[in-house]
């Protein structure tokens, strides 16, 4: 095939990271350089790694303790008089256990608040499906007015933390619980609802969000070894989607696979189906959860039992590619 | 103590609003509007520290949060009679295309409003928000709030009460509209309370008696009391006991009218019940 004509562009890294220690860094740098940022958490300073900022500006910090449904508004009303609010708890209690308070206190009110979430999905692990929010996305891509942010990687979780404080209105941000290789630039620019290329090819799309994206650079790997070229795009923002990165992409490719650490339903896929609904009626699969709930185990047990890895990527890029 | 001619006069314009309001688009919540009237006659125009003008982050001026949302009629006519829009506005109340939704919000950018409310038990928490947003802006004035009896069977508002004593959010004075009723019956009825002040008190606040809740001396003597209790540590509660559908006789003593328009010939006896005082919109 004409993408094998020339060397693919590789991705490694030297060290592994959670991402949810890089919402950590972006916060305690933001409280170095913006004034009006302020954080609030339920109970889980430790697990969402905001120890540093609170160090740094015990006063800008609000305890609120088990009381999400209470952050979510004190956090509302913190914008009334011009601060920045970033929220943090696990992805579960940032979306599904105060849905309400997110939809009229913040999105139909309009106010700046950031929505911090951990431990998004199955790589919570062992604590089980009580914690391991598969929805969320869908949740919070259906708020009118919200912006929707699932990064891959130490350093992007980092980046997007901080780029989110200079962006005026609703984000919902999640990242997780698991170390997983730093592999985006240090000094990489965030910029919302702008897909980022990882690696051209021409005979599948392979857009992916989150943990899933180091996942589908190696599926592009094996991919490359049985001839066939991928072209591997990393959407880190899934509302406002970046169409036009799929459409040119899948006008190359002429097919596509989604891949997402959440139910195929309400997730990254379902927006890609419609954009290509609309515009470029192409063969798609998913890579993502069918419809369940998950269980306790290892992160990455886990991830091979539900099918969210490099593996299940091949093997539907294969599968997508026939129906071409 | 101030004259209170001109809040007399404004309470029974008020009246008149909501009554017109709410029968010209047949919905709307008459019942607690009539009740808390003389409240937010008051706190707009005797009570609150406002700035001319209307800025979301209210820096150097008191707020007030409406969280029993659905009481919008009062709400409305109260802040655009203090200025904060036509009060022309109001013939749009529950129309297509309105600043006046249904239930009170900033989405379409009704001056005064600060946040949506309408699904109850939400507004005691943004109050704390930005009642602790002023302590960082070093802003010394007061955040007001207003919610129902009913609506304190909301969970959401624990978390809110048990937060504000404990982090001592004291420039903040909750104000419950104790009017017994809500939509399915008496409270005691649909699901009893028990002493709301002893719970108040029980989660450490300071809580002030209103028993003549429409009364406007009642309301300024209570409500100067409770200012005078702000910054000691300790948020404030202040129990406004009030009529629903206070000022139109066959409104009041029932929970009818928590969510009914009058008709043709019971506006007309409403109207006829408060007459025009400082014109009608």
């Amino acid at each position: 095939m004409e993408g094998l004509g020339r060397l693919m562009k590789t991705y490694t890294y030297t060290e592994k990271k959670d991402t949810r220690s890089g919402f950590g860094a972006g916060l305690a740098e933001l409280g170095r350089t913006n004034p009006n940022v302020v954080a609030l958490c339920a109970d889980l300073v430790g697990s969402l790694k905001m120890e540093k900022f609170i160090e740094e500006n015990p006063e800008r910090f609000f305890q609120i303790g088990i009381a999400e449904a209470n952050m979510m508004g004190i956090a509302a009303g913190l914008t009334i008089g011009g601060k920045i609010p970033f929220t943090g708890t696990f992805a579960n209690f940032s979306t599904g256990r105060v849905y309400d308070q997110i939809r009229q206190s913040i999105a139909y009110s309009d106010k700046n608040v950031k929505i911090c979430a951990s431990h998004a999905g199955l790589t919570l692990g062992e604590d089980g499906a009580t914690h391991q929010i598969l929805e969320d996305i869908g949740l919070m891509k259906m708020l009118p007015g919200m912006t929707v942010i699932n990064t891959c990687d130490y350093n992007q979780t980092k980046a997007a933390t901080i780029a989110i404080a200079d962006y005026h209105g609703p984000v919902y941000l999640r990242f997780g619980r698991p170390v997983v290789p730093i592999f985006t630039p240090e000094d990489q620019k965030f910029e919302i609802g702008k897909a980022v290329m990882l690696t051209e090819g021409t005979d599948v799309t392979i857009v992916a969000t989150g943990h899933l994206v180091w996942e589908a650079l190696e599926a592009s790997k094996v991919l490359f070894e049985k001839g066939i070229s991928a072209e591997v795009i990393n959407i880190h923002t899934i509302k406002p989607l970046d169409e036009e990165a799929i459409l040119k992409s899948v006008a190359k490719t002429g097919c596509i696979v989604t891949a997402e650490e959440h139910n195929y339903l309400g997730g990254l896929g379902e927006s890609v189906a419609r954009v290509l609904a609309l515009n470029n009626p192409t063969p798609q699969e998913f890579v993502a959860t069918n419809d369940t709930f998950g269980e306790s185990g290892i992160p990455s047990q886990l991830m091979d039992k539900y099918g969210l890895n490099s593996a299940a990527i091949v093997e539907k890029s294969l599968s997508v590619i026939k129906r071409k | 103590m101030p004259n209170t001619k001109h809040l007399e006069d404004l309470t029974i314009q008020v009246r008149r609003d909501i009554l017109r309001m709410v029968h010209k688009v047949n919905s709307g919540h008459p019942g607690g509007s009539l009740g808390c009237t003389e409240f937010l006659v008051s706190l707009y125009n005797e009570i609150m520290v406002r700035k001319e003008g209307f800025d979301m982050d209210g820096i150097g001026e008191d707020l007030f949060f409406l969280s029993n949302g659905h009481i919008s009629p009062v709400f409305y006519s109260v802040i655009s009679r203090a200025g904060y829009f036509p009060v022309e506005e109001l013939n749009t109340f529950r129309l297509l295309n309105s600043r006046l939704q249904g239930h009170p919000t900033t989405h379409e950018g009704l001056p005064g409003v600060r946040i949506a409310s309408g699904s109850l038990g939400q507004g005691m928490s943004v109050a704390l928000g930005a009642a602790q947003a002023k302590k960082l802006n070093r802003d010394n004035h007061l955040v007001y709030t207003l919610h129902g009896d009913g609506e304190l069977q909301e969970g959401q508002n624990w978390e809110a009460i048990m937060y504000a004593a404990g982090k001592k959010v004291d420039n903040i004075i909750c104000t419950i509209d104790l009017n017994g009723q809500q939509i399915d019956g008496a409270t005691d009825e649909v699901l009893p309370m028990g002493s709301i002040k002893a719970k108040f008190e029980a989660f450490g606040w300071v809580v002030i008696d209103i028993e003549e809740g429409n009364n406007i001396e009642a309301i300024l003597k209570g409500m100067a009391k409770a200012k005078s209790n702000t910054g000691k540590g300790k948020p404030v509660c202040v129990l406004l006991k009030t009529m629903m559908g206070n000022g139109v006789d066959f409104m009041m003593h029932t929970h009818a009218w928590h969510g009914k328009a009058p008709n043709d010939e019971q506006l007309a006896k409403g109207l006829a019940q408060n007459p025009e005082t400082l014109g009608d919109y």
